[in-house]
């Protein structure tokens, strides 16, 4: 046979057109199968559990009684907004890993606030106080990186995550501030008057919560579909050139959306301080900051499937520590299934964009 | 997206739904008597949290209690979820609520203010008396006195090498005393007055020694235990106690003395659990606690519907502290040396923290007055120091040792 002074590859990868909505709703139900079988048979072999009882049992512990519920939903609705806050920033290029910072930030000087001013003034006006300065100060916190980026171009990246460990560093020194027994803790603050804190709204702890996340979600969604800035936003990530050539001002467009995203951020922290631990610690974002962007990608920037993917995330990780809980497993197990069916899912992304052709006259051919 | 998303959730649901009806293994279902709720901040893999999980199976067996009726929660980390996890309890039943690290405590007091009925234990911690609730105790077992006996010990040790002349150089100060090294955890009272008790444990056999203390800002951290143990060796430092939770120091001493990295071997006493199986050439011992002792002890309580004291703590007298078995390093005669401490400890001849032992800045102090009784400006307020000796743990179950002896040098507390 003639030989040919190449091999030709035994398959190769095909972008494809769009696929209908009908055929994505089956990959991804057939990869959730596939993921459900993979993690059942894992779960049989390795912990000789029966796997219908464990994948129960995650239920379980995301829905299983109607607090288990509400916490699974305050815990969505934290990451949603975390991710929220990331999407104006992500849209054009501008890769902020320092939401953990700008959350802490924000946390801390919710936390400041409720210490200082919780008994002193009515929790009402506290909270819109508090609302207003996290912002702010996470705002401050990207300021700088988005200052360089936009005028010395250096890379956001770095930039941002040193800023984590700035922001860190300064928890901790006020933790030691405030805190008089040398545990290195603040403990929960207000604890008896609970000055500063979310107040119940029908009988319902978290309902707040889940009205700001609500209102800010449905408000960036507007901001980028809908209005000039946004739409600035977008063409800068698409191409910097071609933003420059239509008269956008690239600079001010970074700077004002990367000080967007570290307002929401900055308010994430106020959030997770005022309304859900009341205090605050280095552990305050507990890398939120790092799994929004995983949301955040995930969902291609759009607010509403953040939902869902926030959801499934927040659902994955009640329902392993539920697992641990009830059978005794420890975490590496529970996070084995997780990873499991995080990864299947990906993989549904990638058969949805893309297409493995076989080479069939590959035999022929050597 | 969305709608993928949906359909998936919707999947997981109905699987979970047709699962229904199946046994139930865990702990919350198919049994409906009064439940005990343990928050545990690590799980078997934490030595710490090992100690406690072995107590409660002891303790439960002991006095008959079924497996359904604990319910497990563990890696809980000490901020909101210790708050979340002991109200998920309560409504599964729990009418005992126990954590086990020293941070869950304010989370656990919040619990404990919505839930009258249900009795919360914050070990380690210090807040039950100073909350005014009633049903919020802790309780602290006298660690102090493992901690002395295992210096006694590593003070065997240190007499063996220095009578054998297999000390070097590098492992004396230059007042001539032998260094000593302890990695610490945090800078706080339960670390000072563990600290203390080791190096009073070493004096008490071999009087010429000094210790150097570097803190990991951590209770649990492989790698930084790894190279605070590492550095303090680089100092020349013999024997290496910690109170920190990781098998990091002892791990790395074991492959010093396998690479003879520094010329010389050093030693690890190390804490909660046997370090041998990590360090079989380097090991001595470790100091620990007999959980059971207390879990058996409440649980006892639990279920005669008594009362739990609100603050509890007992040392060597009652078995609820121990070193771990010696390893084949130890000097000869090291046992005899250690039950001698014991029986002590015991019969209450021996006094870890006596007053004419030790000295601060110079001087032999005559009056200790410690914050035993956490107020909100947490100034200290009682005379500790009685008899002759200082009484660690007994106004609160907590220790309040915190004062800096002479002869103990704090390297960081960044």
């Amino acid at each position: 046979m003639e030989k040919k002074n190449h091999r030709e590859p035994l398959f190769h990868i095909v972008k494809k057109d769009e696929a209908s909505l009908p055929l994505k709703m089956l990959t991804v139900a057939l990869t959730v199968l596939a993921a459900l079988l993979v993690s059942a048979l894992f779960i049989n072999f390795v912990t000789k559990l029966d796997p219908i009882s464990v994948y129960q049992s995650m239920f379980k512990g995301a829905f299983g009684t109607s607090r288990r519920t509400w916490i699974t939903v305050r815990d969505t609705c934290l990451l949603l907004l975390i991710s929220v806050s990331l999407t104006p920033a992500f849209r054009m290029r501008f890769w902020n890993c320092g939401a953990e910072g700008q959350i802490l930030i924000g946390g801390l000087s919710t936390a400041a606030l409720m210490i200082y001013l919780g008994d002193r003034i009515p929790t009402a006006v506290l909270l819109i106080i508090m609302f207003v300065v996290s912002a702010l100060c996470g705002a401050l916190w990207s300021l700088l990186p988005a200052v360089f980026k936009a005028r010395y171009d250096t890379n956001e990246t770095l930039f941002t995550l040193m800023m984590n460990y700035v922001a860190i560093q300064i928890v901790e020194f006020f933790v030691d501030f405030w805190d008089k027994k040398q545990s290195h803790s603040v403990g929960i603050i207000n604890m008896n008057t609970m000055g500063g804190w979310f107040p119940k709204i029908f009988g319902q702890q978290y309902i707040l919560n889940v009205l700001i996340v609500v209102v800010i979600t449905v408000a960036v969604y507007i901001y980028m579909r809908y209005s000039k800035h946004g739409y600035e936003d977008a063409v800068v990530g698409e191409s910097v050139a071609t933003a420059r050539y239509a008269g956008i001002n690239v600079p001010k467009v970074i700077r004002n959306n990367v000080l967007l995203s570290g307002a929401i951020s900055g308010i994430a922290g106020f959030v997770e301080v005022a309304g859900i631990s009341h205090t605050i610690s280095n552990e305050t974002a507990g890398g939120r900051g790092f799994t929004a962007i995983i949301v955040c990608w995930l969902a291609k920037f759009n607010p509403f499937t953040m939902i869902l993917i926030s959801a499934f995330i927040v659902f994955l990780d009640k329902g392993a520590s539920q697992i641990s809980s009830d059978f005794g497993l420890n975490e590496y197990a529970s996070n084995i299934i997780t990873g499991i069916i995080l990864f299947f899912i990906l993989s549904s992304e990638f058969f949805n964009n893309y297409r493995i052709t076989v080479h069939k006259n590959r035999k022929e051919g050597e | 997206m969305k709608k993928l998303f949906t359909a998936l959730l919707v999947l997981l649901m109905v699987f979970s739904m047709t699962a229904c009806g199946k046994k139930e293994e865990g702990g919350e279902e198919g049994y409906n008597g009064p439940k005990i709720g343990v928050i545990l901040v690590g799980d078997e893999n934490e030595g710490y949290t090992y100690a406690h999980i072995l107590g409660i199976r002891e303790a439960a067996k002991k006095l008959e209690i079924p497996d359904e009726a604990i319910i497990w929660k563990y890696n809980v980390p000490e901020d909101q979820t210790t708050y979340d996890m002991a109200i998920d309890l309560v409504e599964n039943g729990a009418t005992l609520v126990i954590s086990n690290s020293y941070a869950h405590q304010s989370f656990m007091q919040q619990a404990a203010g919505e839930n009258p009925e249900v009795t919360f234990v914050a070990l380690t911690g210090d807040n039950g008396a100073p909350s005014g609730l009633n049903n919020l105790k802790n309780a602290f077992p006298q660690t102090y006195e493992s901690r002395y006996v295992s210096g006694v010990v590593a003070g065997m040790k240190i007499k063996e090498l220095a009578d054998n002349g297999a000390l070097v150089d590098a492992n004396f100060n230059e007042e001539g005393k032998v260094k000593v090294g302890y990695v610490g955890a945090f800078p706080y009272a339960e670390v000072v007055s563990g600290y203390t008790a080791f190096y009073l444990g070493i004096r008490s056999v071999y009087p010429d020694v000094t210790m150097y203390v570097e803190y990991t800002n951590s209770w649990f951290d492989l790698t930084a235990e790894a190279t605070v143990g590492d550095d303090l060796m680089s100092k020349g430092c013999v024997i290496i106690g910690q109170h920190a939770d990781s098998t990091g120091a002892p791990s790395r001493l074991q492959g010093n003395m396998e690479n003879n990295t520094y010329g010389f071997t050093a030693y690890s006493v190390g804490y909660n659990v046997s370090m041998l199986d990590v360090a079989p050439d380097v090991a001595l011992t470790s100091a620990g606690n007999v959980w059971e002792k207390y879990y058996t002890y409440a649980f006892q309580c639990w279920k005669n519907g008594e009362e739990i004291m609100t603050d509890w703590s007992e040392g060597y007298k009652t078995d609820a502290v121990e070193i771990t078995p010696l390893g084949k390093a130890v000097a000869a005669g090291t046992q005899e040396a250690v039950d001698a401490a014991v029986a002590a400890i015991k019969d209450g001849t021996l006094h870890v923290f006596d007053a004419s032992t030790f000295t601060i800045d110079g001087q032999t102090p005559t009056s200790m007055v410690a914050d035993a009784f956490s107020d909100p400006a947490f100034t200290p307020d009682t005379e500790a120091l009685i008899d002759g000796y200082f009484h660690e743990s007994e106004f609160r179950s907590a220790p309040y040792f915190s004062f800096r002896i002479d002869g103990i040098v704090e390297l960081s507390s960044n």
